[in-house]
C-alpha cells in the first residue's frame, strides 16, 4: 500500500526529473567530445585524412615524366596496375613471406609458452626474455641480424654456412633471412598471446585428464590445443595482419640497391617504391588499397569466428 | 577394490606443512570422509592418493602397492573434481568414454559402458551434449559418470556438492551414498561440510592443521569427541566449550548445594555437579579443565546450575537456539524444542544439564585432549 502511495507522489516529478537527466546527459556527452578531440586530431590527420585521399589518388594517373601534372583517369588504371607483373610478384613474395613468418613464430610462441608455463623457480626470467623481442626495435633487431649473417664477421661463417653469395644477397635466402628476422621479432608477442591462452586452461582439466590416464602428449593435442584453439586462431590472424605490413627488416637489410631486391618486394616495400622512386602515386595508392581489402577481409574472418566460436565457460 | 593406506605421509610445500605425519587405513569398500576447514590439509591429502603431489615422506598404498612412484594414471583412482573439471570441448559421451579410450579399452565395450555408466545415473538424453549446455546437477553427474565408467579400485572426490545449491546437494548426497554402497568401491571424500559428513561417511577423518584429530564412526565421533577442536567442529551448533576448575564439593572453591564430595566444574557463576561415571575417572587431574557439553544437553529451568543471561535468540522453525553469556564470559548456546518457552533478550536465566553421563566432555584445559572415556 506504501508503495503505490509513494509511486502515485513520484509520478507527477517524473518529467521534470527527465528533463534534469537529460540536460546531464548532454553535458557528460560534451565534455566526452571535448577529451576525445585531441585523439580526434590525431587520427584525423594521420589515418583519417590519408585513408580518404588514397582513394582520390586512386582515379589520378601520374605521366612516367617528371614535371607533368597527373590527370584523371578514373578507374581505369586499376586492371594494368593489379595485373601488372611487379605487383602480382610482390604479392606473391608477400604470401610466401607470411607462410614462412607465421607457422614459426606461432609454433616456436606456443613452444616456449608451454616450457615457460610450468611452476619452476626462476621462470618469471625466462618470460621476460621470452617476450623482450616485442620491445625491440626493428631497425635494432636487423642490425644484428645484419651483422650475424654477415659472410665475414657473422654467426653463419662461424657454424660453417657461408652460401655464395652471401645470405642477404642471395636470391634463395634472401627472403628466408629476413622472414628469420620477422619470426624473432613476433616471438615475444606470440609468446604473450600463447602465454595467456594456457593461464586460461584450467590446471584441474589437465588434472583430470592426468588421472584418466593421458600422457603429456595426449593432454597437450587433446585438452591444451583444442581448449586453446580460439587464442591460436587469434595470433594467427593477428600475426598475418602484422606479417603482410613488414617493411622494416627489408628496407634496412635489403635496400633497394640490393641485386635481391625483386625477390625480397614485399607488398609495403613495392608501394613505397612505386611512390617514391617510380614517382607513381595513383599505382601506390591501388595497391594501398588491396593491402587494405587484405586486411580488412582477415579482420572480419577473426571477428566471425571470435563471435561463432565455442564458449568453453564451465 | 583396495585397501587405501597412508603411512607416516608428510607433504611440505616449501616451508609450510600441508599434511603432518598422517597415518590412516580406509578398508576396502570403506566411505571415508575427510573432514576439516579449509586449509587443513584434506584435499592435499587426496591428491596424495591421485598422485598429483608428490609425497615429502612416508608411504601411500592402494591395495597392496606402495604408489609413492606411480604415475596417477597407473594407480587406478578415479577423481572427482569440485570444479568437475569436465572437459568443454568434448560432449558428454566422450567426457565418459575418455578414460575408457585413454586405456585402449575396445569401441563396442567403450559403447556399452558409457551407456551403462550413464543410464546409472540419468544421463540417458544428454549425451550428445556440450557441459556448457549442462545444469549443475547435470554436470557433476557427468563428473560421476566419467569416474564410475572404469571401475577404478578407488574413489577420491574432493568437494564434488560444494557448488550445488542446497536442495540438490542433498539429494546428490544421498545419490552418492547409494551409489557407492551398490558399487562397494572404496571412496575418500573429501568434505568441509560437517553435515554431509556426518550423512555420508560410514566413517570420518577430522583434520585440522595438516594433522589427523580423530577417526571414528560418525555417532562415535559425536558422541566421544577425542579433543576441543573436534568437540567444536562437529554439530551445528558445536559443542559449547566452557573453562572452569575441578573441584570437590565443600571445598572453598565451590559453591551451590550437592552432596558433599561430589567433583564439580566450577566457573563464576556455576558450579556443575559431574555423575559419578564422569567425575570418578578424572578425580585427582586437572584443576584446569574445559567442559563440554552440546546444545541438546542443556535446557533452561529455574533450578538449573548455571547462571547466564540470554544474548540471542534464534529460530529454526522446528528448534529454537538460546545464546546465553555466563558470568565467566563463556558463550553457551542451549537447543530448545519447538514447544518450549522462548525467554526474553537480556533475561537472566538458569541453564540445567542432563544427568546422562554420556551429556559431559571434560578435556584438559592445557592439551585440549579428552579427559574421560574412550
Amino acid at each position: 500500500m506504501t508503495a503505490v502511495t509513494e509511486a502515485a507522489a513520484a509520478a507527477p516529478k517524473a518529467p521534470a526529473r527527465s528533463h534534469g537527466l537529460r540536460s546531464r546527459m548532454r553535458k557528460e556527452a560534451a565534455l566526452a567530445y571535448v577529451l576525445l578531440l585531441p585523439a580526434l586530431v590525431l587520427f584525423g590527420v594521420f589515418s583519417f585524412y590519408p585513408f580518404l585521399r588514397n582513394f582520390k589518388l586512386m582515379l589520378y594517373e601520374t605521366p612516367p615524366v617528371p614535371g607533368l601534372p597527373s590527370h584523371y583517369v578514373g578507374l581505369h588504371q586499376i586492371i594494368p596496375t593489379i595485373t601488372s607483373t611487379q605487383f602480382t610478384q610482390s604479392l606473391v613474395t608477400t604470401i610466401v613471406f607470411v607462410i614462412l613468418v607465421v607457422p614459426i613464430s606461432l609454433l616456436l610462441g606456443l613452444a616456449l609458452a608451454v616450457a615457460a608455463h610450468r611452476k619452476l623457480k626462476g621462470m618469471a626470467v625466462y618470460r621476460v626474455i621470452f617476450s623482450s623481442t616485442v620491445v625491440s626495435s626493428v631497425a635494432v633487431a636487423s642490425v644484428v641480424f645484419g651483422t650475424l649473417l654477415n659472410p665475414v664477421v657473422g654467426l653463419l661463417p662461424w657454424l660453417g654456412i657461408n652460401p655464395t653469395p652471401p645470405a642477404l644477397e642471395n636470391t634463395t635466402w634472401a627472403l628466408p633471412s629476413v622472414a628469420l628476422i620477422t619470426i624473432w621479432q613476433f616471438l615475444g608477442l606470440s609468446f604473450i598471446i600463447m602465454s595467456a591462452g594456457l593461464q586460461s586452461v584450467p590446471d584441474e582439466l589437465l588434472e583430470a585428464a592426468r588421472i584418466d590416464g593421458a600422457g603429456s602428449w595426449t593432454r597437450f593435442w587433446r585438452m591444451t590445443v583444442p581448449l586453446l584453439s580460439p587464442t591460436i586462431f587469434f595470433a594467427v590472424v593477428v600475426s598475418t595482419i602484422y606479417a603482410f605490413q613488414a617493411f622494416g627488416a627489408v628496407d634496412i637489410l635489403i635496400g633497394n640497391q640490393n641485386a635481391v631486391r625483386l625477390h625480397t618486394n614485399v607488398l609495403i616495400y613495392n608501394i613505397l617504391n612505386t611512390l617514391q622512386i617510380e614517382s607513381n602515386p595513383g599505382a601506390a595508392a591501388i595497391m594501398a588499397t588491396v593491402l587494405f581489402l587484405i586486411i580488412l577481409g582477415l579482420t572480419l574472418l577473426q571477428l566471425r569466428f571470435l563471435e561463432r566460436r565455442v564458449s568453453y565457460a564451465r | 577394490m583396495a585397501q587405501v593406506s597412508f603411512d607416516g605421509v608428510t607433504k611440505r610445500f616449501g616451508d609450510t606443512t600441508a599434511v603432518d605425519d598422517l597415518t590412516l587405513s580406509i578398508p576396502d569398500g570403506e566411505l571415508l570422509v575427510l573432514l576439516g576447514s579449509s586449509g587443513c590439509g584434506k584435499t592435499t591429502a587426496l591428491r596424495l592418493v591421485a598422485g598429483l603431489e608428490e609425497i615429502s615422506s612416508g608411504t601411500v598404498s592402494i591395495g597392496d602397492r606402495v604408489v609413492n612412484d606411480v604415475d596417477p594414471k597407473d594407480r587406478d583412482v578415479a577423481m572427482v573434481f569440485q570444479s568437475y573439471a569436465l572437459y568443454p570441448h568434448l560432449t558428454v559421451g566422450k567426457n565418459i568414454e575418455f578414460p575408457l579410450r585413454q586405456r585402449g579399452v575396445d569401441k563396442e565395450e567403450r559403447v556399452t559402458k558409457v551407456k551403462r555408466a550413464a543410464e546409472t545415473l540419468g544421463l540417458g538424453d544428454l549425451l550428445g551434449r556440450k557441459p556448457a549446455q549442462l545444469s549443475g546437477g547435470q554436470r557433476q553427474r557427468v563428473a560421476l559418470a566419467r569416474a564410475i565408467v572404469r571401475e577404478p579400485l578407488v574413489f577420491l572426490m574432493d568437494e564434488p556438492l560444494s557448488n550445488l545449491d542446497a536442495a540438490l546437494r542433498v539429494q546428490t548426497r544421498a545419490d552418492i551414498v547409494e551409489l557407492q554402497s551398490r558399487l562397494k568401491t572404496t571412496t575418500l571424500y573429501v568434505t568441509h561440510d560437517q553435515v554431509e559428513a556426518m550423512t555420508m561417511g560410514h566413517r570420518i577423518a577430522v583434520m585440522s592443521e595438516g594433522r589427523l584429530q580423530q577417526v571414528a564412526a560418525p555417532e562415535d565421533l559425536y558422541a566421544h569427541p577425542t579433543n576441543v577442536f573436534v568437540a567444536h567442529f562437529l554439530g551445528s551448533p558445536g559443542m559449547n566449550l566452557v573453562e572452569g576448575m575441578l573441584v570437590e564439593n565443600g571445598s572453598p572453591d565451590a559453591s551451590g548445594g550437592g552432596v558433599r564430595g561430589t567433583l564439580c566444574v566450577a566457573f563464576a557463576g556455576a558450579s556443575v555437579p559431574l555423575p559419578a561415571e564422569v567425575a570418578d575417572p578424572v578425580r585427582g587431574s586437572g584443576p584446569d579443565v574445559v567442559l563440554g557439553l552440546r546444545p541438546e544437553s542443556l535446557r533452561l529451568s529455574p533450578d538449573g546450575v548455571i547462571a547466564a543471561n540470554v544474548i540471542i535468540v534464534e529460530l529454526l522453525g522446528a528448534e529454537t537456539h538460546v545464546i546465553c553469556h555466563t558470568e565467566s564470559g563463556a558463550r553457551i548456546i542451549v537447543r530448545q524444542g519447538a514447544g518450549a518457552t522462548k525467554p526474553a533478550l537480556g533475561e537472566a536465566v538458569r541453564i540445567a544439564v542432563d544427568a546422562d553421563p554420556e551429556a559431559y566432555h571434560l578435556f584438559d584445559a592445557t592439551t585440549g585432549e579428552r579427559l574421560v572415556g574412550p
